[in-house]
């Protein structure tokens, strides 16, 4: 496992996001963050599994947290980016205090705010290594993936062994190339049915 | 000699059974003074999972995931952590219709000392009123159950955030 930000290969969040969502097989829950996250997620083909967030930058984490706590059966996937974190690093320490064990966070971190022009983040200016700061916030399963490969191993972990889990990528600074519908009643809708169902 | 079944009853005695009676089991808070023997009858009610957070938008994010997940759940905190909130509100469970039941301890009227937090106190119903939000204030001892059950109830019923307000009048510990 990759503990640092040195030599990390930069990887492409539509192609891993797709990666990702074709692992899951027991109706896990993905959350999308706002803006990319999410459209990335729409990108690789609804399921009715997935949340969309419309707003609320920053809360991925904690949504995905109160999923995982109502169903400690079911894995759940926080997808958020590196700008969205900065606004609530507090979470780390919640979800590390209550030792959420069926969740896992995936962290985009491209250093921009792409959606709103891509200006770079202070994160990014300061090299401040994000998940050593989920470490540091007491989330023990926390690292970088070097490469697609590593990824694939990190989540294959995330899937099979007690969390909470956090999983960074240095991604590159293409934009989603869909968008999300916005029709929050339909996806609130859709997701509380595939939550209803047994995993 | 009295019992505790006839003990007289407390505004947060009256709280903690109205989220008993309604399911709600998670509840995740910010810390106040005020909702004190609230959290700590809630901490040592094992119906109850409950935590403090970093931020009342945290608590909020996890209430509404909760509850799309089906389990009930009320976010505690106090009013100048309320006005941190309008984004989240209005983008989350308001525009989803996530029934997130919020309680707020008022601080900032009825002799508040601390001028930042009268100001805040007066942003708190404008808010709620501009997104729909319906809230009562809990002023009233005799009333608190009804308004408390009611509360909650519609919430539910309705799909659609609901906030109760616990004035001083009820719970009488700023001055």
């Amino acid at each position: 496992m990759t503990d640092t930000i040195g030599n990390l290969h930069v990887m492409n969040r539509a192609a891993l996001t797709k990666r990702l969502v074709a692992g899951l097989h027991n109706r896990e829950a993905v959350v999308g963050g706002i803006g990319n996250s999410n459209w990335d997620l729409w990108g690789a083909g609804h399921r009715p599994e997935n949340f969309y967030m419309l707003g609320s930058m920053g809360l991925a984490v904690p949504i995905a947290m109160g999923v995982a706590l109502a169903q400690p059966a079911r894995r759940v996937f926080a997808l958020e980016g590196d700008g969205s974190l900065l606004m609530q690093l507090g979470c780390l320490s919640t979800v590390a205090a209550q030792g959420v064990k069926n969740l896992v966070v995936i962290l985009w971190d491209n250093g921009i705010y792409q959606i709103t022009g891509g200006q770079g983040t202070p994160s990014a200016a300061a090299r401040t290594d994000l998940v050593a700061i989920a470490r540091a916030s007491g989330i023990a399963n926390a690292a970088w993936a070097a490469d697609e490969a590593e990824f694939d191993a990190l989540v294959a972990r995330a899937l099979t062994t007690d969390g909470p889990h956090v999983i960074g990528v240095k991604t590159d600074s293409e934009p989603g190339r869909t968008q999300t519908d916005r029709d929050p009643i339909r996806f609130r809708e859709s997701f509380m049915r595939a939550m209803a169902e047994a995993v | 000699m009295t019992t505790e079944a006839e003990a007289p009853p407390t505004w947060h005695g009256v709280m903690r059974q109205a989220f008993k009676d309604h399911g709600v089991r998670l509840v995740p808070y910010v810390p106040d003074n005020v909702l004190r023997p609230l959290l700590e009858g809630i901490h040592a009610d094992p119906f109850f999972t409950t935590f403090p957070c970093a931020r009342e938008e945290e608590a909020i994010g996890i209430a509404t995931g909760a509850i799309m997940a089906g389990t009930r759940a009320a976010v505690l905190m106090q009013t100048s952590g309320f006005a941190t909130l309008p984004n989240v509100l209005a983008s989350l469970p308001v525009a989803f219709q996530v029934p997130v039941v919020m309680v707020v301890s008022e601080r900032g009227t009825m002799g508040e000392f601390n001028p930042g937090q009268a100001i805040v106190c007066r942003t708190m119903r404008p808010i709620l009123d501009s997104m729909g939000i319906e809230h009562h204030t809990m002023s009233r001892l005799d009333e608190a159950a009804f308004v408390a059950d009611r509360t909650i109830r519609q919430a539910f019923a309705t799909r659609w955030p609901a906030c109760l307000i616990l004035s001083p009048l009820l719970t009488g510990k700023r001055s």
